[in-house]
């Protein structure tokens, strides 16, 4: 029996992860675990995040999940025309969750959320072929939800609620491919800021026409960080008025964009349960990075994105193997939001397939341990940014990417 | 039932570590990727002048030597399967160097820019104390043994350690020469670069020096003088010959044509704007020596009607050509002066003519055309009553005499390369282009416009960065090409320029 549990695992462990652009679809472990599905599941207090009108569904008074990842995650770079190539030293990233549920009346539930759906950490040695464009970045954001689920009919429930946003972002690259101070070390530039914060909102509606098929629907809105006053830190700037790089203040405005999910679940044979759910991001928000520097001398920095909207196809399965062990298994292929010419190495995403595989143990009635991981595989492309511009003439940045990410994550649920 | 969640995570997490490093499916640094073909590159070694050494903006200093183009040859032959390459690394960023604490070579140029307007100025020497001392650097031989100032002769000159600095540095002792050292390496694969300085400093020195051809003992040479090509031919035989010894194969770069460098280029010829009033002045004084001084040196036989043509002053309203002392004139001081006209004046007047089109003036006598010779005398403007001297123009008489060394050098490097198999660069048909329309790169044109064209130091001979990886690429290409090598090229894009500075004593 334990060999066949762990070869089942092994063998729903097909595919599904991370989302395009610096979105990281990591936000619950049982979702995860089937693939980052769960716009019309209900099991868990995770639908905080992936359909508030499903809270209302839950069995149990009082549901709280909690977990996280750890990703590792690296880029692979090289160019076969200079022989330049580059490996990222990324550090692991730790996307987090925490839901709560309660049930107030058979046709209301409360909820409330705290999960962190953007980031991106990315560093490559610095000075690298393309540290123009980028040395590191750190990207984070905290999202905090509190919800309202309501139960209109027996099949039909609408749930949503506003949503607070914490951001962060520091970032440094080299100025342009050339400029150095007198001594050979590159001038560059490291942007900061943090505590930037934005309010938006979500909603969603779920329908189960029969015990076994629900359909949900869920949107969550689109939500413009805008940096004031952060902090621009010049490094190794020539003495010259014709580098007229000081330390200063910079705005900037990086849009979280909106995402809408439709999907079904099918319960099946007693014990499984298939989910499969379609996002679409709407990425063409991502226009452009602009700097705008508070020094008046200092030419704003404008690094175009182009970003198109991308569409995720998510596919999940749920196996409750025995009392104790309920197995996923998931797939999902994401595509990509950058489009041809603006691959950037600070967010190098192609289009990419998931294999996502988990377990819960029922440890007891109130108490469960979730595990789950994800491998998300890219096919090695070759691409090119050509957003990058020196004396008004594009200087594109090319090179063949391979990127590889894998989390596992371990989460905590308590019921009562 | 504990042991299988154990198993069941432990069996995730190794899966996760595994699986994390991304990897092509032909890396590009996994051995075999690039190859350095039937040329063995596992210690090459570079023979030549400045521009093998890396010197820039009139200087040698770190980062320029980081960038010398067989710097980047050997960092792009390690792709493949090349060695280690080591250079002479100055003490510092300053350039200059001390011998004895003795300051004997200037420190680099920068460019400042006015605070004010933020518009740039003119190239400055860079301020500081120089820290590299000639008899305590480290004795070579290295990889990289180009000697800035180095003339082909030299190259085979025992106690040439003695002569230049940049060799005393690092001779391995004071007899020793800069080939034998080079040889002593026993080099896998050379590169070798001499010949530029054997007609360069002629030129840069506005042909002051004297055309040696037919000379054939080079110890008797002047530092400006040209080369004889039976001379240059013969040494230049001995070292191909001797690096060769060894080596698995080399290539040869020819000499470019020195007149397409910024340092001819940039000062326009017609340089003296005057108004009708002061030409017409300028001419009244002039008249007596146009009108009846010429015409009796024509009749005595002095000099021929064609020579007082040109030696006719004529100024006209606009931007005029100026007054140049040529000593390929007669000079006819003495003859003036036998005359009874006072020696000053017959001096200024010995070798004086106008310049025409065909006369190169250099970058550096920017600084004194229009300026006054004597700051009391508001009459003594060079170029107009006193000659711009001699250093300062490149006739086209002194052209010619370049020009023609330089195809009696290139012929030899041309059939030496043929006859003993190497690989050949053609630098002046490579630098024409950069002359005649520029060369594509991936943000522009890189052209030998002094200081914005990229290709140039601000010294306006010597390389930028840029201007020595593009260097590089053309070795490269054809040591992939003679020698089934697949060596990867640079983006020059990625090369820098002229550096930017006020931190300068002006």
């Amino acid at each position: 029996m334990k060999k066949l549990l762990l070869l089942s695992v092994f063998a729903l462990a097909t595919a599904v992860t991370y989302a395009g652009g610096y979105r990281v679809s990591l936000q619950g472990n049982k979702s995860l675990a089937m693939g980052h599905t769960g716009v019309a599941i209900v099991n868990s207090s995770e639908s905080v995040f992936f359909n508030p009108a499903g809270l209302v569904y839950l069995e149990n008074k009082l549901s709280i999940t909690g977990g996280a990842f750890g990703i590792f995650s690296d880029v692979a770079y090289q160019n076969t025309e200079t022989g330049a190539s580059a490996m990222t030293d990324s550090p692991l990233g730790t996307p987090f969750y925490l839901y709560g549920s309660y049930q107030a009346t058979d046709w209301l539930a409360f909820g409330i959320g705290v999960y962190t759906p953007f980031g991106s950490t990315v560093e490559y040695e610095d000075d690298w072929a393309g540290s123009h464009l980028v040395n590191n970045i750190d990207l984070a954001a905290i999202f905090v939800q509190p919800t309202v689920s309501i139960k209109l009919s027996e099949y039909f429930s609408v749930g949503g609620g506003p949503i607070y946003v914490s951001g962060s972002v520091n970032f440094n690259r080299n100025l342009n491919r050339t400029l150095t101070d007198l001594d050979g070390n590159r001038s560059e530039v490291t942007v900061d800021a943090s505590g930037v914060s934005e309010w938006g909102w979500t909603v969603g509606a779920m329908f189960r026409p029969t015990e076994k098929l629900t359909i949900g629907a869920h949107y969550r809105s689109e939500i413009i960080l805008d940096a004031e006053d952060g902090d621009a830190d010049f490094e190794n700037i020539p003495n010259s008025p014709l580098t007229p790089f000081a330390d200063t203040t910079f705005d900037a405005s990086l849009p979280l964009p909106a995402e809408m999910t439709v999907g079904l679940s099918y319960q099946f044979c007693d014990k499984w349960l298939f989910a499969f759910d379609f996002n679409r991001a709407f990425w063409d928000v991502y226009e452009s990075l602009d700097l705008d520097f508070a020094d008046e001398n200092i030419p704003d920095s404008v690094n175009p994105r182009n970003y198109n909207n991308a569409s995720t196809y998510r596919f999940g399965l749920q196996y409750d193997a025995t009392d104790m062990f309920t197995l996923r298994a998931g797939y999902y292929f994401d595509e990509s939001p950058v489009a041809e010419g603006f691959f950037s190495p600070e967010t190098p995403r192609n289009d990419s397939n998931g294999y996502t595989a988990g377990l819960t143990v029922n440890v007891s009635e109130s108490l469960q341990i979730d595990a789950s991981f994800l491998y998300l595989h890219f096919n090695e492309v070759d691409a090119t940014y050509e957003g990058y511009t020196e004396n008004g003439q594009v200087a594109p940045f090319g090179g063949t990417y391979k990127s590889s990410a894998f989390a596992p994550g371990l989460g905590i649920t308590y019921k009562m | 039932m504990k042991k299988t969640i154990y198993i069941v995570l432990g069996g995730l997490l190794t899966l996760g570590f595994v699986s994390c490093e991304p990897e092509f499916d032909n890396p590009v640094d996994e051995p075999g990727f690039y190859t350095t073909g039937d040329a063995d590159m596992s210690n090459f070694v570079a023979v030549g002048n400045s521009l093998t050494a890396g010197f820039a903006d009139g200087a040698l200093y770190i980062t320029g030597q980081e960038n010398s183009y067989p710097n980047i040859i050997a960092q792009q032959a390690a792709f493949a399967d090349g060695g280690e390459f080591t250079q002479p690394l100055m003490a510092d960023n300053l350039g200059g160097l001390l011998l004895n604490g003795e300051q004997v070579a200037q420190n680099r140029f920068v460019l400042p820019a006015d605070p004010a307007t933020g518009e740039p100025l003119g190239p400055v020497v860079l301020d500081g104390t120089p820290t590299t001392e000639v008899t305590t650097s480290e004795t070579g031989p290295f990889n990289n043994m180009g000697v800035p100032g180095a003339k082909s002769f030299h190259l085979v000159t025992p106690g040439y350690s003695t002569l230049n600095p940049y060799y005393g540095r690092i001779a391995t002792s004071s007899s020793a020469t800069v080939l034998a050292d080079a040889v002593s390496l026993n080099p896998s694969f050379f590169a070798l670069w001499i010949g530029n300085n054997d007609i360069l400093s002629y030129a840069t020195s506005g042909g002051i020096g004297v055309d040696q051809t037919g000379n054939l003992d080079p110890s008797t040479y002047g530092n400006n003088d040209i080369t004889d090509p039976n001379v240059f031919a013969s040494v230049y035989n001995d070292q191909v010959n001797a690096l060769m010894a060894g080596a698995s194969g080399g290539v040869l770069i020819n000499i470019p044509d020195v007149t397409s460098i910024p340092f001819f280029t940039t000062v326009p010829v017609q340089s003296i704007p005057l108004d009708a009033a002061t030409a017409a002045a300028v001419n009244a004084q002039f008249a007596l020596y146009n009108n009846q001084v010429l015409p009796l040196l024509v009749g005595a036989g002095v000099i021929s009607p064609e020579e007082a043509a040109l030696r006719e002053i004529n100024f006209t309203a606009g931007v005029n050509f100026p007054t140049i002392t040529d000593d390929d004139l007669t000079d006819v001081t003495n003859i003036l002066i036998s005359q009874g006209i006072d020696a000053e004046t017959a001096a200024l007047l010995g070798q004086l003519r106008q310049a025409n089109n065909d006369d190169l003036v250099v970058l550096t006598a920017s600084s004194v055309l229009g300026a006054l010779a004597d700051p009391s005398n508001p009459l003594s403007v060079i170029g107009v009553a006193v000659p711009l001297q001699d250093q300062f123009v490149l006739t086209g008489t002194e052209q010619d005499r370049v020009s023609t060394a330089t195809q009696a050098y290139n012929t030899t490097i041309v059939t030496l390369a043929t006859a003993n198999d190497l690989a050949f660069v053609d630098a002046r048909s490579a630098l024409a282009q950069v002359a005649n329309g520029g060369v594509a790169y991936d943000a522009g044109l890189l052209t030998n416009e002094f200081v914005t064209g990229g290709a140039f130091s601000l010294d306006g001979v010597h390389p930028t960065p840029r201007g020595y990886a593009y260097t590089a690429n053309l070795i490269i290409e054809e040591i992939n090409s003679k020698y089934n090598a697949t060596i990867p090229t640079v983006n020059i894009g990625n090369y820098g320029t002229i550096t930017l500075t006020n931190n300068v004593s002006n």
